[in-house]
């Protein structure tokens, strides 16, 4: 019989070892998991990205039901184990349900520190925990209008900031005079503190929090100097503690966590303690390396792999808010014994504070500018001894001492924290694999697949990995795994042999693979398409689905339809024939959308030629990586402030430019004076009227890569306007990677060079007229396609089966 | 052991484009066909094993398939999902006799 492993508590401590377990001896437990929250085991990690509204529940998920099932793993959730029999080997439920373990492993992690203060109790009052906090926070921003987080740290700005996406008022109150104490200095703290004042956050610095005021409901708080705040939410943030109860009852013996030895081993033979719940040489732990480092421990030592006894570990830390860089590593206080070296560059607020004791860096603190921090983590982590450089120096990346660090890192030191990939699984991986691009690195291993923090110490390791066969200058972005060329060397050859079709480039430019893969072709085609307009045609079969339906595929497998509506304007006729069409094809869901449009959604897809038919609208392209919309506001036409005719100038925009092939999506804006409500200042490009002229902004993105858009320059007509859009969006068309959105593009060639090209008379010209040959081939899809029959039947019905005769 | 098969007709050749999938209703089942640069049919379940993404809407490149929803990609001939990812769907054996596309379902 096998023996019998109990895991309490389904998290990413508990879930890390039982998979090192399986890697380690897939065969000899069987295995049973409980976990309070209803959810497999999800990255908690990125809970303030799910808050801050980049990322669905569902992508957090790290391990799905069906890995439990093809592991042969038992898994309770929704089911919290309340007793330990350590006499009998049982574990009991808080259903009743008793089942015997040879092996007990504890990982039952953290709970938020409330404070113990009168009031706390109140309903809106919660902490930071859990998907189901998460999901109390965003149905508070849908009622309410005014937040409160308790807590300065590292979780308290990150739910700050995740509820100001929400559109709610925040507060943050902190009782030390700077933010995040734990782990940055005074002057990074102010820094912090600038920044994220400049996103909107308020902060009430140096405040003891004494009573949650309200009825049954949370309605304000009260503060020891007597003033209070009005707020219908708060989120408690001020720290956590290990969640030792289960333990403590149990009769193992506890202190601030549960007391584990060097191998994770509990005072009660047979029972190990792993994560945030442990407290391991006095010290506990709340971040994911350390609790990875555990794991690996834990699993080795359960599997009699005689692993090398856990010491502890050094932590750092990165803030995930957008527009914030923070790094911090170590002990970044410096005193009689430790010393600093600081760089403080007040213009572009840029701070770096290294702390070294000795000749051996200890801590570093930085803001503005952290990439190197991974790489000077690891020196802290390897201890390495500095005495034969300038300490300045090692802030500088092309540091001699970066591959003797990568050399005396240990094989099980996790280099990438979101996805728990370790120095030796990429080592393991470019050696097996024959892998020589960071791509291929990411590809194989998931390492720096997520957020994207610890890319150069993983590049750092593949060139160490590869030795001195590789040549670091032939590191480059190439388009796709399946080719070794960059996108402008693909379009050098391109023009240089005349290359015709997608395939063709793959066979004239070996691609590795046979066909390409779903980056690539799509980008070829764009690629042929822009350099050939009229002789090229567009390849179907390398379009995403989107594109080749000219419709949006939803998660069901239905699809939404978006009409064009010029600048965002309509009429009665329109209006009623999208009603007609909302009731005979019995549309679920009409919305409006961000750009001013309609759409509707939930459309069968053999409903989709039928639907366009009766709109008899042409497609609005809200699919297409094309010019989606252009936003208006309402103009001299009808507002009191408005100083042009937006409405007419952004018709005119949308008329000329729709169709357009563009290697990202293009959104435009007309607004007609600097208030701004068509929102010009976060689109590709975006105009704003002004008395005598209008100003143009380019790079402005509302996405994901949030960003105001740089004044490119005014101009004092409409027909100005429109030649410079021209201009501009023909050299973004030459000039963009595949899927570069403008924001990236203008960062990436530096504004001062597109308004010189845009400026330089006969370069605009040229633009100018490659744009108009570009837009002659316009051919509007709907009609194309709903009027073609073979493209009807094959691309939009089902085929349905039928029994055969024979 | 026999496994019984049932041969079922799905359509004609013209029904089918070139280089992509047609979702196929049989029965209970839903299928992915696609017809691959090569003119071969393939059949798979029309489900992603990662979030349930429509497959037959997806890229199709040499023998695999690029689920629409996330990017998964997946054989064709064997339905195994390729590393980083991990998964499987059902496969099932196509026919062409003259004009004419037939899947063996398993009766």
């Amino acid at each position: 019989m096998k023996e019998r492993l109990v895991l309490v508590g389904n998290g990413m401590a508990g879930i890390r070892s039982i998979e090192n377990i399986l890697k380690m001896d897939s065969e000899r437990f069987e295995m049973t998991v409980f976990g309070s929250e209803p959810h497999p085991n999800y990255n908690r990690i990125l809970l303030s990205k799910v808050l801050q509204g980049d990322t669905k529940v569902e992508d957090i998920t790290l391990n799905d039901w069906n890995w439990y099932e093809a592991h042969d793993i038992q898994l309770f959730t929704n089911e919290t184990i309340v007793k330990i029999d350590t006499e009998n080997q049982t574990v009991t439920s808080d259903q009743g349900r008793i089942v015997p373990y040879d092996r007990l492993i504890l990982a039952t992690g953290s709970l938020p520190f409330i404070l113990p203060i009168p009031g706390s109790d109140k309903k809106g009052v919660t902490g930071f925990r859990t998907l189901q906090d998460t999901e109390e926070m965003v149905s508070a921003s849908h009622k309410y209008k005014k937040a409160a987080v308790i807590g300065g740290g590292l979780l308290g700005l990150e739910a700050a900031r995740g509820l100001l996406n929400l559109g709610m008022e925040v507060n943050v109150i902190h009782l030390c005079p700077h933010l995040m104490e734990r782990q940055l200095d005074p002057t990074a703290g102010q820094l912090l503190q600038k920044a994220l004042e400049e996103q909107g956050m308020n902060f009430l610095l140096g405040k003891k929090t004494t009573e949650i005021l309200g009825d049954t409901r949370v309605e304000g708080l009260s503060f020891s100097d007597g003033s209070t705040l009005e707020t219908d939410l708060v989120v408690m943030a001020v720290g956590i503690k290990p969640s030792k109860m289960l333990a403590e009852i149990s009769g193992l013996e506890v202190n601030k966590g549960i007391i584990v030895n060097d191998f994770m081993e509990t005072s009660v033979p047979g029972i190990y303690a792993v994560g945030e719940c442990v407290e391991h040489r006095g010290q506990t732990y709340g971040l994911v390396a350390p609790l990875y480092d555990q794991a690996n421990v834990l699993a080795g030592h359960i599997c009699d792999m005689n692993p090398a006894p856990y010491k502890g570990s050094v932590m750092s830390t990165q803030l995930k808010v957008s527009g914030v860089d923070v790094f911090s590593a170590g002990d970044f206080i410096e005193n009689d014994e430790k010393k600093a070296i600081k760089i403080f560059d007040d213009q572009k607020s840029i701070y770096q504070k290294l702390v070294f004791q000795q000749n051996r860096l200890v801590g570093a603190v930085m803001f503005g500018e952290t990439s190197d921090g991974p790489r000077l983590f690891s020196y802290i982590r390897e201890g390495i001894d500095m005495s034969d450089r300038e300490k300045v120096s090692v802030l500088t990346s092309n540091d001699p001492a970066q591959e003797s660090t990568i050399e005396s890192m240990s094989n099980d030191h996790i280099v990438c924290g979101c996805n728990g990939v370790s120095k030796g699984q990429i080592v393991e991986a470019i050696q097996k694999e024959g892998l020589t691009t960071l791509q291929e690195v990411k590809q194989c291993t998931s390492a720096s697949r997520s957020c994207g923090g610890c890319k150069p110490v993983v590049e750092e390791i593949l060139w160490h990995t590869l030795g001195d066969g590789a040549n670091r200058t032939a590191q480059k972005e190439t388009i796709c795994a399946c080719t070794t060329l960059s996108r402008d060397e693909v379009i050098h050859e391109i023009k240089e042999k005349g290359l015709q079709h997608v395939k063709e480039v793959m066979s004239v430019l070996d691609w590795e693979t046979e066909e390409g893969c779903s980056k690539c072709r799509p980008a070829l085609n764009y690629y042929l398409g822009m350099l050939q307009p009229l002789e090229y045609k567009d390849e179907r079969s390398s379009r995403y689905v989107n594109e080749r339906l000219h419709a949006n595929i939803q998660k069901d497998g239905t699809y939404s339809v978006v009409p064009r509506m010029y600048g965002g304007v309509t009429n009665a006729n329109d209006l009623r024939k999208i009603a007609d069409v909302v009731d005979k094809y019995e549309i679920p869901l009409v919305k409006m959308t961000g750009g001013q449009r309609i759409d509707l959604l939930g459309v069968k897809k053999e409903d989709l030629p039928k639907v366009w038919e009766d709109l008899d609208m042409p497609s609005g392209y809200a699919y297409g990586k094309s010019l989606r919309t252009v936003k208006t506001c309402v103009g001299e036409q009808f507002c009191r402030f408005g100083t042009q005719d937006s409405m007419a100038l952004g018709i005119a925009l949308e008329k000329k430019f729709e169709g357009l092939a563009t290697p990202h999506k293009v959104k435009l804006a007309v607004s007609a004076c600097p208030r701004n409500c068509a929102e010009s200042g976060i689109k590709d490009l975006g105009i704003v009227a002004i008395e005598g002229g209008f100003e143009l902004y380019a790079g402005g993105n509302g996405g994901t890569h949030l960003r105001a858009g740089d004044l490119l320059m005014k101009v004092s007509t409409a027909e100005e306007v429109e030649q410079v859009a021209a201009a501009y969006l023909q050299y973004y068309r030459e000039t963009a990677n595949y899927l570069e959105r403008t924001s990236a593009w203008v960062e990436r060639l530096g504004l001062d060079h597109i308004q010189s090209v845009l400026l330089d008379d006969e370069k605009r010209e040229a633009l100018i007229q490659r744009m108009d040959i570009a837009l002659s081939t316009y051919d509007e899809p709907w009609q194309e396609l709903r009027e073609s029959q073979k493209a009807t039947k094959q691309l939009f019905q089902k085929a349905t089966a039928s029994v055969s005769i024979n | 052991m026999t496994v019984s098969v049932v041969k079922v007709h799905i359509g004609t050749l013209s029904d089918f484009p070139m280089q992509l999938g047609k979702t196929v209703e049989a029965g209970t089942l839903e299928l992915a066909v696609f017809q691959t640069s090569q003119q071969q049919f393939k059949a798979i379940e029309n489900r992603c094993p990662h979030k349930g993404g429509v497959l037959a809407e997806g890229m199709v490149s040499g023998d695999y398939v690029f689920c629409p929803m996330h990017d998964w990609k997946i054989d064709l001939s064997s339905g195994n999902v390729q590393a980083p990812d991990d998964g499987c769907v059902k496969t099932y054996e196509t026919l062409v006799e003259g004009n004419e596309v037939f899947v063996l379902l398993p009766s």
